[in-house]
């Protein structure tokens, strides 16, 4: 096991607690250097507040979260809204946050295959061409830890395939950490070093195999996404209900 | 030069026309047309309380609205009622608060016409120094922040997360902001700054391919609005402020209308030609 101090950053028992209701809660996990880790979970599991909570974004209300000094953070958010009254085309977008030299920001566009978009506007970009250049951005800071937030959303099926082997490439070149939200299970499982499975806390956790394994990630995501990945079953501890509340199995047990 | 009421018209114009179109495009940007606003009507407060603790107007106005856009920050994190409801509240209350307050002062006339809607012949040359002075201070702060700034009004939590640090950015801009509205009170009044903000910044749009050019016309065109509208209003007797409003909003209408040439270039061979073919055809 690696220290928590050699972590990009880690997160030890920390929650948020907005309107009265905890987002997530208890959710320790770490990301190294040369690591993927990977959230998952359904929609409002918590995995976009986990990411904003470890990156800073969003403050823990409970719990501590550590990031490594002068950590050098490459985000790509899951919503950015480039509206028309904003003139931004995609050279001025890739220096947003940073200074770039003209090759830099060749060698990040032609990574995520957006070398003749650069003089585009990005109100004008496709879904597809929207999220590579936000890569492009976000690898272009040659950052410690990427973070990147459903990066293949509205992505077709091969670029979907083609972007993930990008980010292994580069988690193994810049040997930065990556944290990874995604629900194509498929696809992520296998580029992956860790599994993190949210559901408002952490429900398991692991190496791909191993949690596939898992009942959690069964009663999450259904028997049907299971069976390719898992071999056999085991014991449900808890159990989610419709309203968000947490049924272990001794008080299942107790109600009967 | 300086005895001349409308030299000194056009000069104290020209210097928030520049100030007002960059900080306008970001008002645009981040959707915040309601927040200069709101800004603006609290400016009246800012006036009844000058007057009543006989104060400079100008910096009386600058305080009031600092302090209304903090109390803004400072709600919008607390209370569950949304942006605009907040922005509501605040614009009306300060608004009514500053009449109130004028009211119960019996012993100062106010003319509350020129604070609604300027009186821009009657800028002073001290108010000239005041108007350039503080917009260079203005523009000056506005390109130091401009990196941050930006970078939080296209994502504020990609701008946290990669150390921008956007919550400084944001609380100087709100000052401009401020200072702004402080300072062209006078030229437009309380009712038309918004106008000045956003009718230059929305003009400029359709000209730039980045967010830097975009500050740079609308500045421009601003300029262009002051010396229009105080000719028109010159020229046809028509009261100042509204008059480069209007000068303003007619630049804008012109920036819109389709450009000959380019319209029918873009038009042609697409499917919209035929129709719009056909249509003319049957008138």
């Amino acid at each position: 096991m690696v220290r928590d101090r050699d972590m990009l950053i880690s997160l030890e028992n920390a929650g948020i607690h907005r309107s009265e209701r905890w987002l997530v809660r208890g959710v320790s996990m770490s990301v190294a250097p040369g690591e993927i880790v990977t959230l998952i979970g359904p929609n409002g599991s918590g995995k976009s507040t986990t990411a904003k909570m470890a990156l800073g974004v969003l403050e823990a209300d409970e719990g501590k979260v550590q990031r490594k000094p002068d950590l050098r953070v490459g985000y790509v958010p899951q919503k950015l809204d480039v509206n028309w009254t904003l003139p931004l085309s995609v050279n001025r977008f890739l220096r947003l946050t940073n200074r770039a030299s003209r090759s830099q920001i060749e060698a990040a566009l032609s990574a995520t295959e957006t070398g003749h978009l650069a003089k585009a506007q990005m109100s004008r970009l496709s879904g597809g061409e929207f999220q590579r250049v936000l890569l492009a951005r976000a690898i272009l800071r040659s950052p410690h830890l990427l973070v990147l937030d459903e990066p293949v959303q509205g992505v077709d099926f091969n670029g979907e395939i083609a972007l993930y082997k990008l980010i292994e490439d580069l988690r193994s070149r810049l040997d930065c950490g990556v944290l990874l939200i995604s629900h194509d299970l498929h696809v992520v499982m296998s580029t992956t070093d860790r599994v993190i499975c949210l559901n408002g806390h952490v429900c398991c956790s692991g190496t791909p195999a191993n949690v596939a394994l898992s009942d959690e990630f069964r009663s999450l995501f259904g028997e049907h996404a299971a069976s390719g990945l898992a071999l056999y079953e085991h014991r449900h501890d808890h159990e989610h209900l419709p309203d968000g509340r947490i049924r272990n199995d001794s008080e299942a047990d107790i109600d009967a | 030069m300086l005895d001349d009421f409308f030299t000194r018209a056009v000069i104290g114009g020209i210097g928030v026309a520049l100030v007002a179109g960059p900080l306008g495009c970001f008002i645009i940007w981040r959707r915040l047309a309601y927040f200069g606003d709101t800004l603006s009507h609290s400016a009246l407060l800012g006036v009844a309380l000058a007057l009543l603790f006989e104060l400079n107007i100008t910096f009386a106005v600058f305080g009031i609205s600092v302090i209304v856009s903090l109390l803004l920050m400072l709600l919008q994190r607390r209370a569950s009622l949304s942006s605009d409801a907040l922005l509501g509240l605040l614009a009306h209350s300060a608004l009514a608060v500053g009449l109130v307050v004028l009211a119960f002062m019996s012993w100062v006339r106010v003319d509350l016409m020129g604070f609604l809607f300027g009186d821009i012949l009657a800028v002073t040359p001290f108010d000239l120094a005041i108007i350039w002075g503080g917009g260079v201070a203005v523009l000056a702060v506005l390109v130091r922040i401009w990196q941050p700034l930006f970078a939080a009004t296209v994502n504020y939590e990609l701008a946290t997360a990669e150390g921008v640090q956007p919550d400084l950015a944001n609380i100087v801009f709100m000052i401009l902001m401020a200072a702004v509205i402080a300072v062209s009170m006078k030229i437009v009044g309380v009712l038309l700054i918004t106008a000045l903000l956003i009718i230059p910044a929305a003009t400029a749009r359709r000209f730039s391919s980045s967010p830097e050019q975009m500050a740079v016309i609308a500045a421009i065109v601003g300029l262009g609005s002051v010396w229009l509208g105080l000719l028109g209003s010159l020229e046809w007797d028509t009261p100042a402020g509204p008059s480069i409003v209007v000068a303003a909003l007619v630049c804008f209408v012109i920036s819109v209308l389709p450009v000959p040439g380019r319209g029918r270039r873009e038009r042609a061979g697409g499917p919209a030609s035929s129709t719009a073919a056909s249509d003319r055809d049957r008138t």
